[in-house]
């Protein structure tokens, strides 16, 4: 035995903020973050939507994990390491055993991140919220500030008081929430009505983020959804424009970024974190590298397996597997505009079934990023530039980037 | 606030936290509100603290911790009994820890 008894070094109890990473001494979990898409029904529509199924669809909810399967997921989870759940759907709060299945993950010591668009919150549940804070804000997806837009996107009439009366309960109580917009043509025209709003709420912890780049059907369900979601997608050049509204914002945090991403990425897929101290449970209990990731080759049943196999040697070996389409090997291979490109094998698998197939919008939305931030000229294709670092460095001394 | 520590008092872990052992480190998860002073905020323990709350088994008294501690540990007793108030003293503060009667 340690004989020795008094540290001197640290306090006896010291706080640490449970977003703070590395958040142990010593050696990482296996697993310290797990998503769990605990039902992929939704009481919305939404036009852009990669998942949902309806409501009633009993289908849908005969394929979801029983509660006490989910329960002993998180027991797992638990005994791995995990200190951190988002639920997320569909729309979990559809469950009817969510309270218990948020009880649960608690009582494990597990802050709880919901995914939620605000409808079915109800003053019961955001008493709970208080009387045992999920210790992470509450994320809402906000589709529009006026009836008609709103509505317009989650084409479910009445949706847009229900999700404003779950906002104003999630504000009464003073519960820490973050919202998620999207910039979808029916909303457009609201941006700024949405961040003056956003800007007098206290307990909102960040500003808002819009969504951009609209995922394709994660299951590849309906060709006739996914050609809709793609007409949403705004021209490349004005999805830029927007972002780039606040110049000089814009500028430093992509600096930012590039400084830490940007390289070519060679022949490798998974650049991400993807299935490392992580991944996703789908609603039907497969363990997947992330919550958009549902290629056949890279999902793991966790009714036959454990997190412990997954995630020391089924993700591991998945994430080895090398590009060999050929476009990607004569473009994203040698793209140093990885760092803005959103280019990933789960968008593969949702745009063209397969992990290595480049996604031309992706590619077209970088290219017109790095033109705007003056990395590339018209007309110039990235992975064609061998100069690469010095036009990165040059990046450093534009106005603004400082 | 002034704690008082009474050494015939057994301290036991509050309902309201939840103490997880994870990579050999002992992380202290609020479940009630009340517990940490904002949001997404967790405790650890330096190594004394550790090896104190790992004996807090809601038999002991404080004087029997004291004693064992006394027994395992190499240090002087003054040190020891000074390391236990401390570290009690500031987990009941946090109402991380509780008189056994009223946890």
């Amino acid at each position: 035995m340690d004989k020795s008894f008094h540290h001197k070094k640290n306090p006896y109890v010291s706080r640490i903020e449970s977003s703070r990473v590395p958040l142990w001494l010593n050696k990482r979990p296996l697993l310290t973050h797990l998503d769990m898409e605990i039902t992929e029904r939704c009481n919305l529509n939404c036009i852009h939507c990669y998942i949902n199924q309806p409501a009633g669809d009993e289908a849908g909810r005969k394929k979801e994990l029983a509660t006490a399967a989910i329960k002993a997921i998180l027991k797992d989870a638990a005994d791995l390491g995990c200190l951190s759940i988002r639920f997320t759907g569909g729309e979990p709060l559809l469950r009817e055993d969510f309270e218990e299945l948020y009880i649960a993950a608690r009582k494990l010591g597990m802050k709880v991140i919901l995914f939620t668009n605000a409808t079915l919150l109800t003053p019961r549940i955001t008493a709970l919220f208080t009387e045992i804070p999920p210790l992470a804000p509450i994320e809402i997806t906000l589709y529009g500030m006026k009836k008609k837009s709103y509505e317009t996107v989650t084409r479910t009439p009445g949706s847009f008081e229900a999700a404003w009366r779950g906002i104003d309960l999630v504000i009464a109580r003073k519960l820490p929430f973050a919202v998620k917009s999207a910039l979808l043509p029916p909303c457009l025209d609201e941006i700024g009505e949405f961040e003056s709003w956003a800007a007098g709420v206290p307990t909102l912890s960040d500003a808002p983020s819009p969504v951009l780049l609209f995922n394709l059907r994660g299951r590849r369900d309906s060709a006739r959804k996914n050609a809709a979601i793609r007409k949403l997608r705004l021209p490349p050049e004005k999805a830029v424009a927007i972002l780039a509204r606040d110049e000089t914002a814009y500028i430093a945090n992509t600096l930012a970024f590039c400084s830490r991403f940007t390289a070519p990425p060679d022949a490798g897929l998974f650049r991400c974190g993807a299935g490392k101290g992580g991944g996703a449970v789908s609603a039907d209990g497969f363990f997947q590298p992330c919550l958009l990731l549902r290629h056949p080759d890279t999902l793991y049943d966790l009714k036959t397996g454990s997190f412990n196999e997954a995630l020391t040697r089924f993700f591991p070996e998945a994430r080895k597997i090398k590009a060999a389409h050929p476009d990607y090997l004569k473009r994203c291979a040698h793209c140093f505009l990885k760092g803005l490109c959103e280019q990933c094998p789960a968008r593969s698998w949702m745009e063209h079934g397969t992990l290595d197939t480049p996604v031309d919008y992706l590619c077209e939305f970088a290219h017109a990023q790095a033109r705007r931030l003056g990395l590339l000229k018209e007309n110039e294709d990235a992975w064609a530039v061998p100069n690469w670092k010095v036009r990165i460095k040059g990046l450093a001394f534009r106005p603004g980037s400082r | 606030m002034t704690i008082n520590l009474s050494p015939d008092a057994v301290y036991v872990p509050s309902q309201d936290v939840v103490a997880r052992e994870i990579e050999g480190e002992i992380i202290i998860v609020p479940l009630a509100a009340g517990i940490g002073d904002m949001e997404d905020e967790l405790f650890t323990l330096n190594p004394t603290g550790m090896v104190i709350w790992q004996k807090l088994d809601g038999k002991k008294t404080l004087r029997e911790l004291i004693e064992e501690l006394i027994h395992d540990y190499d240090a002087a007793p003054e040190e020891i009994e000074k390391d236990v108030a401390g570290l009690m003293t500031e987990l009941l503060k946090r109402k991380i820890l509780v008189e056994a009667s009223s946890g």
